[in-house]
């Protein structure tokens, strides 16, 4: 029996590993946000990303953990430390790292997080676990199959044919804004246009 | 226990997906052991034939023609005083050899050695390589900056621009053989429908390769080898082996990104290179060689010459026993050499033995029924003959060191991007018109 | 131990939204506020993907891919601006990037 579809038999050490990769992330996001040197809250990133990576794997969405761990840790970290480098400048390492107004932006974060946490402790009845129904083994193709449609094999398309699917308009979309991105990028870093 | 273990010998999934954790831990042992005996190999072979190549012998002093050399080697490493730089960054400064080393170990998670034999198989298989792999770069980038001195800097900063440009043009050849895998046509032109069955997961491209009886190298006919020629050179530039090389030669930028690590950490260094290369090699073979399939699978597949392909692996470890025998015999009979005959005599003996115990199993195992010694007989095939396909791509690595000179840094640049991507893209869109409008 | 279920999944990632936001109004150097936009970004995916496996179907996946692809994009824009600004101004403090200030 495919150990994805098995719902009941959930298997001993999940909540060791869910407790283990939710700590590596808050811890993660801890580091970034205190660390004085820019290098080590990019690591402390990345050690993050890599968490939220595993916590998608283990919410049976191994298509997006890939794309995370490709994209994030893999192309905007290293861009990241890239640009650190180039603009590492030895006067910041000694001042003052924190604003001036400190508390007023620490105090607005945990209310925004009681917030949520009150929001979801009096929604708590909405969310109810349902049957697993994301089998892990096919995963990109459904992926795919939403991206571009179902397959209908018909007298016309004897070997197939994909029709317009849900999301192929935004992957279109989204392919034109990275070209847009990279444009912009690009004519702004020249020294000459 | 017991149980799990005898459970895993007559499956046909790997042990990740059956939820197996003993054999999954087990082949995590074995692939730590097999990478560093490889290793080892390699740096004795890598020196020993970039020595005949240039003429010369090579080490030859160490042990019976330097067979102990890598040894010599790992124990001066690991002896050797451990230097930080004064201003270097400590803590950046120790985990970036491990950021390396972490992300070559863990491509190997998903390389298939066989139908059944590996960690696990996930859906998402060439994903997770490509990702992974990908986080090397930043164990490189971290080692340069952490030194705090311009030529690490410097080294660092062209290995990881010329990693990140040919990452391109291999995701795009990787995306060529997927595009092959949701073909059901047979033969190097057949494509008789296609969409519903293409998969990401290493175990699934090799058996689409089984289906269609062609190795993807051979698929339409001139596509899938521009396509494995662009991943090809595209690996060696990713595991930064000559002829990319400038950013780690010792001629250059006085070794690059690895100047101030000295012992223990350059070997860790060197350690995640080469288990690199193994890894690319693996994924280049499982994609376009036909992973674990012996040569010819459509033409020679009656039960006689599925016996004689098994006799393959006995046979390859009983030339290199009887090679070195012959060598044992070719030393001179002086007392001088008396050890290192002996010593040559032992390790052909030992050869040879685990050449007998695989024709043993070969012959055992012949018939084509589940017991016990076919299933070991299969599971070594399978093996077996990966291995010696990976075994071919190392000695190019070697054979591209010892022959072309390094390119210079703009001019690998400007070949990762101006040839090798147009190219990379011509022949993903051309496999694709070509899969659509074939019958 | 009480299974994990998505609520688990949705504190998590009401946390690194909280820091990401801490960190966006705290710092004062402009690359970390960049990263803690990230780590915002990555709280938000999380939580598209926990209710995607709770309803069933794959509509939070996917838009969370394209969440990813729009981080990459705009991470690469504001880091060229960044640059673009650092070769004017020596410095990467947001407290002294006040040009409009007269």
């Amino acid at each position: 029996m495919n150990p994805a579809l098995n719902v009941g038999a959930a298997p001993i050490a999940t909540p060791f590993f869910f407790y283990m990769l939710a700590g590596a992330a808050i811890l993660g996001g801890l580091l970034v946000i205190t660390r004085r040197n820019a290098v080590h809250s990019a690591l402390a990133l990345i050690v993050t990303l890599l968490s939220v990576s595993g916590l998608y794997l283990m919410l049976y969405a191994p298509f997006v953990a890939g794309v995370q761990i490709i994209v994030y840790a893999g192309g905007i970290m290293v861009l990241f430390l890239f640009v650190i480098m180039l603009v590492n400048i030895e006067r910041v390492s000694k001042e003052r790292q924190f604003n001036r107004i400190w508390p007023v932006g620490l105090v607005a974060s945990c209310s925004l997080l009681a917030l949520f946490l009150a929001a979801f402790t009096k929604g708590k009845d909405l969310f109810h676990d349902r049957p697993l129904t994301l089998p892990e083994a096919t995963n990109t193709q459904q992926v795919a199959t939403m991206l571009y449609g179902e397959i209908v094999k018909t007298i016309q398309y004897p070997n197939g044919q994909y029709m317009i699917g849900q999301y192929t308009f935004a992957f279109e979309i989204a392919s034109l804004l990275l070209l847009v991105a990279i444009l912009g990028a690009v004519i702004m870093t020249k020294k000459k246009i | 226990m017991l149980r799990e273990f005898m459970s895993y010998l007559g499956s046909s999934v790997t042990p990740g997906q059956a939820g197996n954790e003993l054999w999954a831990l087990i082949y995590v042992f074995v692939i730590f052991a097999g990478v560093a005996v490889i290793v080892l190999c390699m740096n004795w072979i890598e020196r020993k034939a970039l020595a005949h190549f240039q003429i010369r012998l090579g080490p030859m002093r160490v042990g019976p023609h330097g067979l102990l050399q890598p040894f010599a080697d790992a124990l001066k490493l690991m002896l050797k005083e451990d230097i930080i730089p004064d201003e270097a960054d400590a803590v950046v400064f120790w985990v970036a050899p491990v950021i390396g080393l972490l992300a070559a170990f863990t491509v190997y998670i998903v390389i298939p050695f066989g139908p059944s034999q590996a960690v696990t198989d996930m859906n998402i298989g060439i994903l997770f390589m490509l990702g992974v792999s990908s986080l090397g770069v930043l164990g490189i980038v971290t080692a340069g900056w952490a030194s705090n001195s311009h030529y690490p800097l410097i080294g660092a900063l062209r290995s990881s621009a010329q990693m990140v440009s040919y990452e391109v043009a291999m995701g795009m050849a990787i995306l060529s053989a997927i595009l092959l895998t949701s073909l059901h046509g047979v033969g190097i032109y057949g494509v008789s429908g296609n969409g519903d069955t293409g998969t990401l997961s290493m175990i699934g491209i090799v058996q689409a390769q089984q289906e269609q009886h062609v190795w993807f190298l051979f698929k339409f006919f001139p596509l899938g080898f521009i396509a494995f020629a662009i991943f090809a050179i595209a690996m060696v530039a990713e595991t930064n082996r000559a002829p990319f090389d400038l950013p780690e030669a010792e001629s250059e930028l006085t070794a690059g990104f690895h100047t101030e690590y000295s012992g223990l950490r350059w070997s860790l260094f060197m350690l995640g290179e080469y288990a690199a290369m193994v890894a690319v090699s693996s994924i280049a073979v499982t994609l376009w060689l036909g992973g674990w399939m012996h040569p010819f699978p459509n033409l020679l597949n009656g039960p006689a010459w599925e016996f004689i392909f098994s006799l393959f692996p006995g046979l390859t470890f009983g030339a290199l026993a009887a090679i070195a025998f012959l060598g044992t015999a070719r030393m001179p009979s002086h007392s001088f050499f008396r050890i290192q005959r002996a010593g040559l005599a032992v390790f052909a003996a030992l050869i040879g033995l685990i050449a007998l115990f695989l024709l043993v199993i070969a012959v055992a195992g012949r018939a084509n029924d589940t017991s016990i010694a076919a299933r070991f007989r299969e599971g070594i095939d399978y093996i077996y003959w990966f291995m010696l396909k990976v075994a071919v791509f190392m000695y190019l690595f070697i054979w591209y060191r010892a022959t072309w000179p390094r390119y210079r840094f703009d001019q690998l640049m400007k070949v990762g991007w101006k040839v090798m991507l147009p190219i990379s893209l011509g022949v993903l869109i051309l496999t694709a018109i070509v899969g659509v409008l074939l019958p | 131990m009480v299974p994990i279920a998505t609520m688990h999944y949705l504190v998590v990632a009401a946390a690194l939204f909280a820091l990401g936001v801490v960190g966006v109004l705290t710092r004062r150097n402009v690359v970390i506020i960049l990263m803690s936009i990230e780590l915002i970004l990555n709280a938000v995916n999380l939580n598209l993907v926990a209710f995607s496996r709770m309803w069933g179907n794959l509509h939070g996946q996917l838009f969370s891919i394209f969440i990813v692809v729009d981080a990459a994009a705009e991470a690469a824009v504001g880091l060229g601006i960044l640059i673009a600004f650092f070769r004017n101004k020596e410095t990467i403090n947001v407290d002294e990037i006040d040009l409009l200030k007269w």
